[in-house]
């Protein structure tokens, strides 16, 4: 290995010639189903702690786990949204270890048959390059619930107990160490997010812990097939921290591979406060789970009728959905992608392109104020109280001229607080308009004489001009004015003036 | 009438003339208990309750709704739970814990009427052969007080024997209701993996754990099983076959029955003469039936004993896992950290051969031993499958011996845990197999004590079983040797 020192990785993230970075990756995706994978409890998020659990879910005495089936449905729409097989019988494993928020002292998982086996996705390389990304496994399992020590109301010396998210359903996608750079494999997760929100499987919330992901990651000398030795990073929340986490577990790596070093099997946790990543204790992360087929629970049995069915109830997913923008609506591809990122967006666009005429406007509203709106309220475009079917007549009244920019924000505004239909709105906003062309006239003459110097430069033939005025004169009518109306004016006016000059 | 030593047939026509009511047996069992305190066979006793409830049957008898077990008093194993009263599983683990829930097949029982007299000793998490790994101390045999009753359900299976209750539920991972039964001389049915809901019976081994009914005749047993029975959707393993009538088959007739006799379970050594002679005499009973006897082979028997002690341990090794003092059960009060406070807890709370299996069982699933003896153990489970498949090729049932002998002195095994152990060899291959078996008395040894015959065969195929069961009953009269014992 021919590295060249620390001066060749002072760009973190990005190592320089010698070494390759090689990630893979485990997802865990949390299940949207309305009960646990094992017993009837609700999944809902943020309820009272320990609200939500029974004998099965707290592993007492005597309890034994049932299959919840809808869970097989989730697990079969991501295995066909990337291509894996569906095995026809998958088994259920326990995985041993203590930890006090595992009640039953075994996490129910799946081991040597998982779920669905060999797929692939999609990330968008550096320059915009397709690469392909192996899937090499989906399985089910139950998750843990959540131990509670760095809270206020927690004593130093207590550790608390949460145990509503024991039995939550997960899914455990890996990958296989395909990936190349941080970006992708942030650009995995965020393509990831987008196919499960597309599946309706999950909320594929990061921040709330729906969406988790561990890393595996080592370096290898370039144009090299080996695998170097990898550590193992956990606790990266967002897509951000993904990338850093990353960036921060090749610099240390290719620092101490540069210096001569050598790289130690180790589980890192990252630390986002401190934006570094640090080793476990290595007691935590010992572990001989001894899996062992679940005697509690039957082989799952899939049979290929049934996966057809399913097949044929796929949605359109985001690749074909953003193609069909392009060539139905005739958007832009920056439009089509903006749009088709989250379904909820797309939904909520389809509805209002059903119902104007012009699609680009459309697209212009969604992407901007509809956008705005759902993310300062931080609720779905499709919970807004202005609907696509109100915004659709909004902006029909505005592409005809009955209102203009300033009136429709202000209507789409006040629809957002009341959520009631525009019409009346318009109405009040198209009755408002000054078409008196004399007391216009009078509007327009201000504006000139109180903007001597640009007024010069457009009769000096600066034509774009008439766009400020434009501006000038709705900005002091606050928009009850029909801005063809001024610009017509507005030519009259320059005709006359400069007639006056001769 | 000495209620204690009747069945639950012999109770029915008396309940209906009259001449007793479900308060006067209440008080009689409650009665033999105290006179049989000194047998140890329960752990808890719900005397009030049952004869609160007692007092209730009663009206519901007057009134014509009473369920069909009205009369019948149950003793219930300490490894069942019940949301009425504590559940130990014969452990200091679980002391004082009160399970918030029912078991599904005490649920079923009582709904028909069936009364919980109180909970049976039993060894810790039914892991032994003879009842003496119980943190309340072992149980002793009715028939001779110096002895072991059998194990795990020893508890169950003397409180029947002496009378204390019409009957008993057990749980046999390996051999748990039929060895216990026959060192106790009372009928025992372990029925087909699945057939009984597992739901509410504290785990010890899943795959091979079964509840079942332990009673004073085969009918009794017959008609436990009849409302036990079938499908529970809380028990992703129990079965959805349909639940045939067990009582209207007990006495179909057994001309032309293939009875086979395992050459591998009529051993030259290590096998009391008096079994050997007792359980050929129920052949040759059944053979003057018009059964007719064929040899047959279980060739891999011989590893079934080491194959089922990975499996069990194996398993077990997780479902005590749960057992961490963490959220119920035992906390060491000595434990000032995590780590202390598993260490500690699980050291206090379990005894020495539960302990012994946990760390057993731990080490066949250690990562580079799992081939070696789980992955093997496996192996050997579908041989011995196998095994029984082909020996139900040409014969319907299979009878043997229950335990190469009689029940043995307190103390006598209890410091050698491969003897202990040996105990379970005509037993552990049928749960590995996954199959139904019945054990029943078939005479005594020339010191009186019971011995049993079992009984085996092919899955749900318990309607012959208490059929073939029923007939050695009624009609070979060593069979009836518990009705004089008591």
């Amino acid at each position: 290995m021919n590295g060249t020192g620390a001066n060749s990785h002072s760009n973190p993230g990005l190592v320089s010639a010698p070494f390759e970075v090689v990630i893979g990756l485990e997802v865990h995706i949390q299940l949207q189903t309305r009960s646990k994978i094992f017993c009837g409890c609700s999944v809902q998020f943020g309820a009272e702690a320990n609200s939500q659990v029974c004998p099965v879910c707290l592993g007492l005495p005597g309890a034994l786990p049932v299959l919840n089936e809808k869970v097989l449905a989730s697990a079969a729409r991501l295995a066909l949204a990337t291509g894996c097989r569906i095995n026809p019988v998958s088994l259920f494993a326990r995985k041993n270890y203590f930890y006090p928020d595992l009640p039953k002292g075994y996490q129910i998982s799946q081991f040597d048959q998982p779920f669905a086996s060999d797929g692939g996705m999609t990330v968008t390389s550096e320059g915009d390059a397709q690469r392909a990304i192996r899937i090499r496994r989906i399985h089910l399992e139950d998750d843990a619930g959540r131990s509670i020590h760095a809270e206020a109301f927690v004593a130093e010396d207590e550790t608390l107990l949460d145990l509503n998210r024991c039995g939550v359903p997960l899914l455990e996608l890996v990958t296989e160490p395909d990936l190349r750079s941080p970006a992708e494999a942030a650009d995995f997760m965020q393509r990831l997010r987008q196919l499960v929100r597309y599946l309706g499987i999950s909320s594929g919330n990061m921040e709330e812990g729906s969406l988790r992901c561990d890393a595996n990651i080592s370096l290898r000398p370039a144009g090299s097939d080996g695998l170097g030795v990898k550590t193992e990073l956990k606790n990266m929340n967002s897509f951000r921290h993904v990338e850093r986490a990353l960036a921060f577990e090749i610099a240390r790596q290719g620092a101490l591979l540069a210096a001569g070093g050598r790289i130690e099997q180790q589980t890192l946790l990252w630390d986002p406060a401190r934006g570094m990543a640090e080793p476990m204790r290595s007691k935590e992360e010992a572990h001989d789970y001894r899996y062992f087929p679940e005697p509690d629970l039957m082989p799952v049995a899939i049979s290929g009728e049934w996966v057809e069915e399913l097949r044929r109830q796929m949605p359109e997913l985001p690749e074909a959905r953003k193609a069909r923008y392009e060539r139905e609506f005739g958007l832009p591809a920056y439009d089509a992608g903006l749009l088709t990122g989250d379904p909820g967006v797309a939904d909520y666009f389809e509805r209002l392109a059903a119902r104007i005429e012009d699609k680009k406007l459309a697209s212009n509203w969604v992407m901007g104020e509809v956008m705005r709106a759902s993310n300062a309220r931080g609720c779905s475009v499709l919970e807004l109280k202005m609907t696509p079917e109100h915004l659709a007549v909004l902006l029909d009244s505005l592409s005809r001229g009955r209102i203009h920019q300033q009136a429709a924000r202000r209507i789409f505004a006040e629809g957002l607080e009341n959520g009631l239909s525009p019409a009346e709105a318009i109405e009040r906003e198209a009755g408002a308009q000054i078409h008196d062309t004399d007391q216009l006239r009078m509007v327009v003459r201000e504006a000139l004489t109180s903007h001597p110097d640009e007024t010069e430069a457009w009769l000096g033939g600066k034509d774009k001009l008439a766009g400020f005025f434009t501006g000038v004169i709705l900005q002091s009518l606050q928009g009850r004015a029909d801005p063809r109306a001024i610009m017509a004016l507005l030519q009259e006016e320059r005709k006359a003036l400069l007639e006056k000059r001769g | 009438m000495h209620t204690g030593s009747v069945d639950f047939q012999s109770i029915k026509p008396l309940l209906a003339a009259g001449s007793i009511s479900c308060t006067s047996l209440a008080e009689t069992y409650l009665q033999h208990i105290d006179k049989g305190a000194h047998l140890n066979a329960f752990i808890s006793v719900f005397a009030e309750k049952a004869l609160e409830q007692a007092a209730a049957v009663d009206r519901k008898r007057t009134r014509g709704t009473a369920g069909r077990l009205a009369g019948l008093f149950l003793g219930v194993k300490d490894n069942i739970v019940w949301s009425s009263g504590p559940t130990t599983c014969a452990s200091r683990m679980l002391a004082g814990y009160h399970s918030p829930f029912s078991a599904t097949v005490l649920k079923r029982l009582a709904e028909e009427d069936a009364i919980f007299l109180g909970k049976t000793n039993m060894d810790e998490f039914a892991m032994g052969s003879s009842t003496e790994n119980s943190a309340y101390g072992g149980v002793r045999l009715p028939a001779d007080p110096g002895r072991v009753p059998g194990g795990s359900s020893g508890g169950s299976a003397a409180a029947v024997a002496a009378g204390l209750c019409t009957a008993a539920l057990g749980s046999d991972t390996g051999g748990s209701i039929r060895q216990p039964a026959s060192f106790c001389g009372v009928v025992g049915l372990k029925p087909t993996w699945g057939r009984v809901s597992r739901y509410g019976l504290v785990a010890f081994a899943s795959s091979l754990d079964q509840i079942g009914p332990m009673g004073r005749s085969v009918a009794d047993c017959a008609e436990l099983l009849q409302v036990m029975a079938g499908y529970d959707p809380a028990d992703a393993t129990s079965s959805m076959a349909p639940v045939p009538d067990y009582a209207a088959s007990l006495t179909r007739d057994l001309k032309g029955l293939r009875i086979g006799l395992p050459r591998e379970f009529f051993p030259q050594a290590g096998m009391e003469s008096a079994v050997r002679a007792a359980v050929e005499e129920c052949a040759a009973f059944l053979r003057r039936e018009g059964a007719e006897l064929v040899p047959v082979s279980l060739p891999h028997s011989g590893y079934a004993i080491a194959a089922y002690y990975v499996i069990a341990d194996a398993e077990a090794s997780a479902n005590l896992a749960r057992f961490d003092g963490a959220r119920y059960g035992r906390r060491s009060p000595a434990a000032a950290a995590l780590e202390e406070m598993y260490t500690l807890s699980r050291s206090e709370g379990f005894g020495v051969e539960v302990k012994r299996r946990i760390m057993l069982g731990t080490f066949v699933l250690s990562s580079g031993y799992y081939e070696a003896y789980y992955g093997k153990a496996q192996k050997v489970r579908t041989l011995l499958q196998r095994d029984f498949a082909e020996a139900f090729r040409t014969c319907d049932l299979l009878l043997t011996p229950v335990c190469p002998t009689t029940a043995f002195r307190i103390g006598e095994k209890a410091g050698d845990p491969l003897a202990m152990y040996l105990s379970d060899i005509f037993t552990v291959s049928v749960n590995m197999a996954g199959l139904p078996a019945l054990a029943l008395p078939c005479g005594r040894d020339s010191a009186g004590l019971p011995i049993g015959a079992q009984l085996i065969g092919p899955a749900f195929s318990e309607p012959l079983l208490l059929a073939a069961g029923h007939h050695l009953e009624k009609g070979h009269a060593p069979a009836r040797a518990f009705a004089e014992a008591s």
